[in-house]
């Protein structure tokens, strides 16, 4: 008991300072628990929608109309068919043109001219712009030109604005992982700049240009606000044919149906909600599948 | 011109290369390629013009000051009235309920996964956390609707709310935005280097000061940039507040109360029946241009965070 302030200074330091202090511990449980409240809510919202809507995932919710009155045997088919036949025609418009963007400002684009530069800081502003907002642009779009608004058409086309600076990002993330020497082998070959794209940069980044293309078609089938701009949408009882028909989706149905007041209407929604994430586990599962097997690594 | 160059191998009366064929070909793609790349220029000015235009025609009726500063909004009552801060105020209630749980709870959850995790943990925890960034906005209203407002904060927290509460719309936005959060921040933890951190523990430091004294700091633009990202996301998100914060625009001045934000204004009137052209009509692009202008400046902010903050390593 010579040096009392040694004796004392020593256990206070690992206190304090040590990997098994109070503070440390307790900051590390906070950690947990805060991942843990994330985890719980992902896991209630699951088990909620299941539990609902079991019961009502029989034949009549994928064979039936929806219908105003009666909830017991009303059916999601038109939804289903319609968010079919919107994310085909967003996967036609959208795809393409978001590659060809992404092409151009990864591989061509001079990043000294101002109009490149315009482009770059617009595409971020617009991958953050609401969702509504590009209903509100269709719907001004569809008036302008004369196109009726409740049409596959005009959904397919609010829902590809929406998804377009996605696209074009994750493609221009996949160009950029293939290296350098592709590039420059293909030239020294003697291929022009746009063979060296086409035959070897593209084909490269394919994988990666594949999964983020996935990603973006499973935002969109996800995705309700812009197509409530279009209009009505909600009591159709019939399958869509063509570009120019009417329709409606499946998140729209869901909306429609968890505002109703009865509760049959809830359970329904809740089956609905069923279809909706399997379809996009579904995707995510291809997007994952893609990116295992044939993701290459330089 | 380089084929005559002496010393250079190679025919010297070949074809030079500035004589190779003129593939218009090419040309003609380059530009569709440009083309493509112009279109989101495009996207944006028509953004702009749908909404200024029918906007423009409501402020011809309604001044841009009344709209603005009035505190009564009833747009299809018999005696209207177009004063916007009711709507702006449910916006503020959800965007700030959302924030306090997604930015608390997002932060965290990136600090442990960059920081702490064992590789195993991560390898579930990050698709988890993709899980939940996946699902749609309308399946998070649903559950707001049916289980948080009813079950969780009535019968399991005591809390009074009734079907409608910018409370439980706020909750159920904030979970929405967790992952937008957690990942971008963790992003950013990830990308500080290792030498930073084995400075901090040499010096004596243990790993939770290195995190919040060295690691944090080190990454902030990045976690800034995050948490301005899911604010912007929580003003536009739609389905969520449209279902579950109820339909009567008033000042909101607790969050028990309903309340109408913006973006629930706009798909509720756009559901019903409204013609265009008509004062209803036009008053959905005016709430939509304010919307826009207001995310625009949040977004710009959130792109100047990134340019001034970051740090080169």
């Amino acid at each position: 008991m010579a040096s009392i302030g040694a004796v004392a200074t020593a256990p206070l330091r690992a206190r304090k300072a040590g990997e098994n202090s109070p503070a440390s511990i307790g900051f590390l449980v906070t950690l947990w628990v805060a991942v843990a409240v994330a985890m719980i809510c992902l896991l209630t919202l699951l088990v909620t929608a299941f539990v609902d809507g079991y019961p009502r995932l029989d034949g009549a919710l994928f064979t039936r109309y929806s219908s105003r009155v009666i909830p017991e045997t009303a059916g999601a088919r038109a939804a289903i068919l319609g968010s079919m036949w919107v994310i085909g025609t967003t996967a036609l418009l959208a795809i393409p043109l978001g590659i060809a963007a992404g092409v151009y400002l990864e591989e061509f684009a001079d990043e000294q001219r101002w109009y490149n530069r315009l482009i770059e800081v617009n595409l971020q502003n617009l991958a953050a712009v609401p969702a509504i907002v590009y209903g509100m642009l269709t719907a001004g779009f569809a008036l302008a030109i004369g196109l009726e608004r409740r049409v596959v058409l005009a959904g397919a086309i609010a829902l590809s604005l929406l998804i377009l600076p996605v696209i074009i990002i994750t493609t221009r993330e996949a160009l950029r992982a293939v290296p350098a020497e592709i590039r420059q082998g293909s030239l020294a070959l003697g291929a022009t700049p746009l063979q060296t794209v086409w035959r070897q940069t593209l084909p490269s980044a394919l994988p990666g240009v594949a999964t983020g293309t996935i990603l973006a078609l499973s935002r969109a089938l996800g995705e309700a606000a812009p197509l409530l701009l279009l209009g009505g949408l909600v009591f159709v009882s019939y399958d869509p044919n063509g570009l120019m028909s009417g329709f409606t989706t499946l998140p729209i149905q869901i909306f429609s149906w968890t505002g109703q007041p009865q509760e049959e209407f809830q359970e329904l929604a809740s089956a609905a909600i069923i279809v909706l994430l399997g379809l996009l586990l579904l995707m995510n599962a291809l997007a994952i599948i893609i990116r295992n097997r044939y993701q290459r690594h330089w | 011109m380089t084929s005559l160059r002496p010393g250079r191998s190679g025919p010297p009366d070949g074809p030079s290369i500035r004589r190779q064929s003129p593939r218009y070909g090419e040309r003609a793609v380059m530009a569709l390629l440009l083309a493509a790349g112009a279109l989101s220029v495009v996207v944006t000015v028509g953004i702009v013009v749908a909404l200024l235009f029918p906007a423009l025609d409501f402020f011809r009726e309604i001044p841009v000051w009344e709209f603005l500063s009035g505190t009564r909004w009833a747009p299809t009552f018999a005696d209207p009235s177009f004063g916007v801060w009711p709507l702006i105020t449910g916006t503020i209630w959800t965007t700030v309920i959302g924030l306090l749980v997604a930015v608390p709870i997002g932060l965290a959850a990136a600090i442990y996964l960059a920081e702490y995790a064992d590789p195993r943990v991560r390898k579930v925890l990050k698709p988890a956390l993709e899980v939940l960034a996946g699902i749609p906005s309308v399946v998070y209203g649903y559950f707001a609707l049916v289980f948080v407002a009813p079950e969780l904060l009535n019968d399991l927290l005591h809390v009074e709310v009734g079907t409608y509460s910018v409370l439980a719309a706020g909750l159920v936005l904030g979970i929405m935005i967790i992952p937008t959060i957690a990942s971008l921040s963790e992003d950013s933890l990830t990308a500080v280097p290792q030498s930073l951190r084995q400075g901090s523990l040499a010096l004596g430091a243990n790993r939770m000061r290195t995190t919040l004294r060295v690691v944090f700091p080190a990454a902030i633009s990045g976690i800034a940039a995050s948490v301005v990202l899911g604010l912007s996301r929580a003003v536009g998100e739609t389905m969520i507040v449209a279902l579950a914060a109820g339909t009567q625009a008033q000042v909101v001045s607790s969050p028990t109360t309903p309340g109408q934000t913006m973006t629930g204004y706009i798909a509720q009137t756009a559901t019903g029946e409204s013609t265009p052209g008509t004062l209803t009509y036009n008053t959905l692009f005016a709430v939509g241009l304010l919307l826009f202008a207001i995310t625009l400046v949040i977004n710009i902010i959130s792109i100047r965070l990134v340019r001034r903050f970051r740090e080169a390593y």
